[in-house]
């Protein structure tokens, strides 16, 4: 790892200062992606800055009664998996939570982190963009399916700091991920969600970003259950392809997925 | 360089590292704990798992400097007054270990599970032990021992 100058603030105005005054600032969230890219010398920060100890990014909340759930940027997966009132509103999103990496990951990693990462294997994409979600940084909101602009890639701009999601909580809601045997990233993960703006598909870990897929929306839409999905195919042409899985398994695996994810929003 | 103060194992240590130092090498190198190994340092093996605040994390992806006033607990934290740690008995008695390298790891990895959940049944063992891999394909006494341990017997 090369070396860099390690800061520590208490504050989001001052990792702002920090990372916007900094040749080359990168913000640290629970690290489980960023280490070990600097562990290979993949990148070469001037300056570290560590969000873990910024109180105001680790809570939890609810919003409008209830009816939007707002997780702190710096809340583990554990922790959002585990929090009796992320289960009672979205069991789903704790059941993704739960399903992130392994336990120790989980321990560290984080939501922000995540995805300001969009890595196009990540499970929370598909849960922002499922949801409906909105992105909440230092100083705008961003709507979740104009965050994830691309592999790799976000809507945020140099030293903006995400501060939290929030999540409209919907009628109902569900997960399934084909899951990478070794790392847990989804070969294909699709979260449903049914709720006040009508159906969301979304699906991560098929193509370069997180998509959503109006055919199966619309179905769902006058008939929520596996069934309506069926003979719904998706285009193989745009979607990933590795020694995983090729793109036309993983096009078949948008609809299985999506069947199991239906069928556990129950 | 960054002066960095936690408590490791109950005693309070304050040391100048480098900011890219990780905790797994601050731990063996800085303060001799040698009993936290490393295995891939890749984030995927768990030989190098300690507790952070009460936390199993893995200290290769961890560093030294977000350990700042943090409470760490290696292997060598968990015996008290030379007895072994339940979880240590469990896997002595049950021959959890074959070469050894993985049992730190294990053992720490396996507190943290009994912690969140006091009695996990086997599914639940297996699928909290995914972050730790034991190269001599030993699970299956692991498992026993962790069985054990949540059983106190």
């Amino acid at each position: 790892m090369y070396n860099f100058n390690y800061h520590r603030p208490l504050s989001v105005d001052e990792a702002v200062a920090l990372a916007g005054g900094a040749p080359e600032g990168r913000l640290l969230a629970g690290g489980q992606t960023l280490i070990p890219t600097l562990k290979q010398r993949l990148a070469n920060p001037t300056d570290l800055i560590d969000l873990g100890e910024i109180a105001e990014l680790k809570q939890l909340s609810t919003e409008a009664d209830g009816g939007t759930l707002v997780v702190g940027a710096m809340c583990s997966h554990a922790s959002v998996a585990a929090s009796d009132m992320v289960r009672a509103a979205i069991p789903a999103l704790a059941h993704l939570a739960d399903g992130i990496g392994d336990a120790q990951v989980r321990n560290l990693g984080t939501i922000g982190g995540s995805i300001a990462n969009n890595d196009p294997a990540a499970d929370y994409p598909a849960a922002l963009v499922g949801l409906g979600a909105s992105v909440r940084s230092n100083h705008r909101e961003i709507a979740a399916e104009e965050f994830f602009t691309g592999m790799f890639e976000t809507a945020l701009e140099p030293a903006e700091v995400i501060s939290s999601v929030a999540f409209p909580v919907p009628s109902k809601a569900g997960y399934a991920k084909f899951a990478n045997p070794a790392s847990r990233y989804a070969i294909v993960g699709v979260f449903v969600s049914q709720g006040g703006d009508g159906v969301r598909v979304a699906v991560t870990g098929a193509g370069p970003s997180v998509f959503r897929v109006p055919a199966m929306e619309q179905a769902l839409a006058s008939n929520f259950s596996a069934d309506a999905l069926e003979g719904i195919a998706v285009d193989a042409g745009a979607l990933n392809a590795d020694l995983h899985a090729s793109a036309e398994y993983r096009a078949h695996l948008v609809g299985v997925m999506a069947k199991r994810a239906v069928a556990a929003a129950g | 360089m960054p002066t960095v103060s936690m408590t490791v194992n109950g005693s309070h240590v304050t040391k100048e590292v480098e900011g890219r130092t990780l905790l797994v090498d601050f731990l063996r190198q800085q303060l001799s704990l040698t009993g936290t190994h490393v295995g891939c340092d890749t984030s995927q093996c768990g030989a190098c798992v300690v507790h952070l605040n009460g936390k199993s994390v893995k200290s290769c992806t961890l560093l030294a400097c977000q350990a700042e006033g943090a409470e760490v607990t290696t292997i060598e934290g968990l015996a008290s007054d030379g007895e072994l740690h339940p979880m240590q008995a469990a896997f002595k008695e049950h021959h959890a270990l074959q070469c050894g390298f993985c049992t730190p790891g294990m053992i720490m990895s396996a507190v943290d599970l009994l912690q969140n959940n006091a009695s996990p049944s086997e599914t639940e063992i297996r699928e909290w032990l995914e972050g730790n891999f034991c190269r001599c394909t030993g699970y299956h006494n692991i498992v026993k021992a962790v069985q054990a341990a949540s059983q106190g017997s």
